[in-house]
């Protein structure tokens, strides 16, 4: 049977583009079909009835949603670029700064951008704590999969990209060079690694949607 | 080289079960050490600097924090007996988004049941009922989330079923009577040796919510 492997997301999305990276690095064949997330099609409120959320991959007719969980599906699915290390331990501390970017990181972030101006001293703080413990981590790896990008880099791509672009929406700075060295290396590594910049949303759509969405 | 397991948990904690009833399964002999959260070991701020949480396994000296994670852990590790996750990629990623739908949906709205009162309580125990609705649908006439065998799922929920007691106490409801399926679900699990003997008894958890709740001023 031919496979057929669709995704659907929202062009804007850091969650989409995470599973974009993902597929690419596998050199997987995949249609993609954008979501307008004000007008869900009744595909998605088929494929992901409990969340009605992009993204959403579909694998030969079957849905697997959740960023993560399609993360570690498309790894153990398609052979080739690995995404999490072969150590057991290693693993498990992929498994791990995964998670904290998604259990804190991200909502720290929204706190910065997206809550209001009174807040944002204390958010900026609260932000610097978190990033704190990333730049810890990175310690004197090109990337925290080590030499090449693994799962890690992938989920981190809200600090890769879009954190960058949410501060020239907003006009507020949050990761300084100055205050976060590594991480800044690593943003670099980032967005000029050749399958990550193809595979980004330009800079010059997504920041007039960031501002957009964030009523300025 | 010998394989030193060791748990940081306190016994109350329906997430240090989780990895207690994997090393059970598993048949893992390990040393476990209960916390104190208001005075917490050296060791345990030094093996989880991040969150200062329990559980932590402990193996061979190095720290695993997060309870799914450290139960994943263990499969892999451990993985000659007893596997807790499916082998086919497609059905592990359905036991990943439901570990994670129960801590995102169920962990986050069970504190507020028995911490909440008025209008606040009744919008948690709507919350709360929903989600459980959700999950007796995906029990199905299953005997195990998983399907025959007992799992990842399983593992990730039955631990709450010693707090139970609590919620229907403070939430003024009875699981048995709104969620029949998974009562009968939660005493097959209790069959198994691995569930019946790290689930602590309802009613002494319910004594320390007793005492927490006047700490906490709720009562």
């Amino acid at each position: 049977m031919a496979e057929e492997v669709l995704l659907l997301g929202a062009w804007a999305s850091p969650f989409t583009s995470r599973v974009e990276l993902a597929l690419k690095l596998k050199g997987v064949q995949y249609k993609y079909s954008d979501e307008d997330l004000n007008n869900k099609s009744p595909s998605l409120l088929q494929y992901n009835p409990i969340y009605k959320k992009v993204p959403v991959l579909v694998h030969n007719g079957k849905p697997i949603v959740e960023s993560q969980v399609i993360l570690e599906y498309i790894d153990e699915t398609w052979q080739g670029y690995p995404l999490l290390p072969k150590d057991l331990y290693e693993r498990a501390i992929a498994r791990f700064w995964v998670k904290f970017i998604d259990d804190k990181c991200w909502p720290a972030l929204q706190k910065v951008f997206i809550g209001e101006e009174k807040g944002r001293e204390k958010a900026v703080e609260e932000a610097y704590e978190v990033l704190k413990f990333l730049e810890k981590e990175l310690k004197e790896k090109r990337f925290f999969g080590g030499e090449s990008i693994g799962m890690v880099d992938i989920a981190a791509n809200i600090i890769g990209y879009w954190l960058g672009a949410c501060e020239e929406a907003t006009g507020v700075e949050l990761l300084t060079r100055e205050k976060f060295p590594k991480l800044s290396n690593w943003i670099d590594e980032f967005v000029s690694n050749s399958v990550i910049k193809e595979n980004l949303p330009p800079r010059d759509k997504l920041v007039p949607f960031l501002r957009h969405r964030f009523g300025l | 080289m010998a394989n030193e397991v060791v748990l940081l948990d306190t016994w109350v904690s329906s997430f240090g079960m989780r990895v207690r009833i994997a090393l059970a399964e598993k048949g893992i002999k390990y040393e476990y050490k209960e916390e104190d959260l208001r005075n917490k070991s050296d060791l345990l701020l030094k093996m989880n600097p991040v969150h200062k949480k329990i559980p932590v396994l402990i193996h061979n000296g190095k720290p695993v924090c997060e309870s799914l994670i450290i139960v994943q852990y263990i499969d892999e590790v451990w993985n000659d007996s007893s596997p807790l996750l499916p082998a086919d990629p497609y059905q592990r990623a359905q036991a990943r988004f439901w570990a994670d739908f129960i801590d995102a949906k169920v962990q986050s709205v069970t504190r507020r049941v028995w911490t909440t009162k008025g209008e606040e309580q009744e919008a948690a125990k709507k919350e709360y009922f929903e989600t459980f609705k959700i999950l007796e649908g995906e029990l199905g006439d299953k005997p195990y989330f998983g399907g025959e065998t007992f799992g990842f799922v399983d593992i990730a929920l039955v631990t709450l079923y010693s707090w139970f007691y609590v919620y229907e106490s403070f939430g003024n409801f009875s699981m048995e009577a709104e969620f029949p399926k998974i009562m009968t679900w939660v005493k097959r699990c209790m069959q198994k040796e691995s569930v019946a003997k790290t689930l602590p008894d309802q009613k002494k958890v319910y004594g320390l919510v007793v005492d927490l709740r006047k700490k906490l001023g709720l009562d």
